[in-house]
């Protein structure tokens, strides 16, 4: 059992010692969410009418709606950015490392994955701490339960990362997974707008909406804010998790051999 | 303990056929240099000697360990240094080799004291506190041929290690590595394009288009011809038919 334990360590202590060292990434990463919350929202709040809905006992001002909107959203972007670092050969070159562990690959990968996905996470909370001082404030029981619903939600959107990392050869840049996989995911979900909202202008947009795993693990975390237990969401998102997992790993199995590529 | 033996082992991608039934044999303790041209089915050779990927078609074992049947043991014994660095330049030379350490299962005393052998096999001991992106060129690739014995493996394997140097660091490296394989009795793999890199006495494989040519001492293969006209010779010669 030991060797696993050393592994995972060094593997989530690279992560955040490179974390460290990219400060601007750091930083860019809190902005977006930032700027969407206090640009984009405030100028929403006057638009867009909430009614009470669960987790909502009383009427909530559409910032305070987003949070966990955002929130999913620092862990949609680091999921795809830290996996799809892997697609650049200089990554390339770190994971061929990994791979020639002696430990089972399907370990690896998935070190590599919770890795990610803690360095997500204490961005997540930074940005709640930025959002409290703005004023947007949850019970203390909230900031406690919520740590396990994005601990799934990262998990979950590190696999696709990953799933995409391993069938995606070359990637000229990161504006075709931004267009292709981050936009859709983040726009058809609940994340910036309830999806009964949305059922009232179309109903295919809903239904694709509550079929959209992000929603899910938007709608995990927001109800765990709020010390809430949402089991349907609590089942996508985990359903998404494994399914997603077993793609990743059948992508790094090097019998099927998707990471094959000249050079 | 035998070395490294690749039988009848074949890939293509796609349609592309990359390497036709390869055959070779590297006998343990044995200095074997991998010679081809670019585009020869080096790399893929070494992707899937280092599993990368696998092929159904042929055998590779290592250390008398099949590597696709017992994958974790045959790794074990493998050491490898990529084409393409590998380190993480912000950290230091020492924390790059506690983290490979751990990527095998080392921890704690067992790692520093396997890092601290390593190191002073390169002669880059008074370097660990360094950090890699302060190295040149032939420090780091040092640093990386050190790293990739901190196992201590049976087998070495080497990608065109010595691209981007110059021929001083070259030629040190490369004498290194004999010297290693002769006093740790170590079977080395050295894939390169450059004919000077390669003794008299090493085991040459000979690999064009795909296909292996040659199989023997360089001596023998060469004759009384340089290497290099020798090498020439055959890979335009079946270039041309």
């Amino acid at each position: 059992m030991k060797p696993f334990v050393v592994v995972l360590i060094a593997i989530v202590a690279r992560e955040a010692r490179r974390f460290v060292g990219q400060r601007s990434r750091f930083i860019a990463a809190l902005i977006r969410p930032l700027l969407w919350l206090v640009v984009f929202a405030a100028g929403f709040r006057a638009a867009l009418g909430l009614s009470i809905t669960p987790p909502y006992e009383t009427y909530t001002t559409y910032e305070t709606y987003i949070v966990p909107g955002l929130c999913g959203m620092i862990l949609l972007f680091n999921g795809m950015q830290s996996s799809l670092s892997l697609v650049y050969d200089r990554e390339m070159g770190s994971m061929r490392l990994l791979l020639t562990s002696p430990l089972p690959r399907w370990w690896l990968l998935f070190c590599r994955l919770l890795a990610s996905t803690s360095i997500s996470i204490l961005q997540v909370y930074t940005f709640l701490g930025i959002t409290a001082l703005y004023g947007i404030r949850f019970e203390a029981a909230g900031y406690l339960s919520v740590l396990p619903a994005l601990l799934i939600a990262g998990l979950m959107l590190g696999a696709l990362g990953l799933a995409l990392s391993s069938f995606i050869k070359q990637l000229e840049n990161f504006a075709g997974v931004m267009n292709f996989v981050i936009f859709p995911m983040f726009f058809l979900s609940s994340a910036l707008y309830p999806l009964w909202k949305m059922a009232e202008s179309s109903e295919l947009l809903h239904d694709i909406c509550a079929a959209n795993p992000f929603t899910h693990a938007v709608e995990l975390i927001r109800f765990a804010l709020y010390g809430q237990f949402n089991m349907s969401a609590l089942l996508w998102t985990c359903g998404a998790a494994l399914i997603l997992l077993a793609i990743a790993l059948w992508g790094y199995d090097p019998a099927r051999g998707m990471i094959r590529r000249k050079g | 303990m035998s070395g490294l033996r690749v039988d009848q082992l074949s890939f293509a991608y796609g349609r592309k056929q990359a390497l036709r039934e390869v055959s070779f044999h590297i006998p343990q303790g044995s200095f074997c240099a991998l010679l081809g041209p670019n585009g020869a089915g080096k790399s893929t050779l070494f992707a899937l000697l280092t599993r990368l990927f696998t092929s159904r078609d042929g055998t590779i074992e290592i250390a008398g360990h099949d590597l696709s049947q017992a994958p974790r043991k045959a790794l074990k014994q493998m050491g490898v240094v990529f084409q393409q660095p590998t380190l993480d330049l912000d950290l230091t030379v020492h924390r790059n080799l506690t983290y490979f350490a751990a990527l095998h299962g080392f921890s704690g005393r067992d790692a520093n004291t396997r890092i601290e052998a390593a190191l002073d096999r390169l002669n880059m001991r008074e370097r660990q506190k360094e950090t890699v992106r302060d190295l040149n060129g032939g420090h780091r690739r040092r640093l990386e041929i050190a790293r990739s014995l901190i196992h201590t493996p049976s087998v070495l394997l080497l990608d065109e290690p010595t691209v981007g140097l110059d021929a001083a660091t070259r030629k040190s490296i490369t004498d290194h590595i004999h010297a290693l394989s002769q006093s740790e009795g170590l079977t080395v793999l050295w894939a390169t394009h450059l004919t000077d890199e390669i003794q008299d006495t090493d085991q040459l494989l000979i690999l064009h288009q795909g296909r292996l040519l040659e199989d023997g001492t360089a001596q023998a293969l060469r004759g009384t011809q340089p290497l290099a006209d020798h090498f020439l010779s055959l890979t335009e010669e079946s270039t041309v038919a």
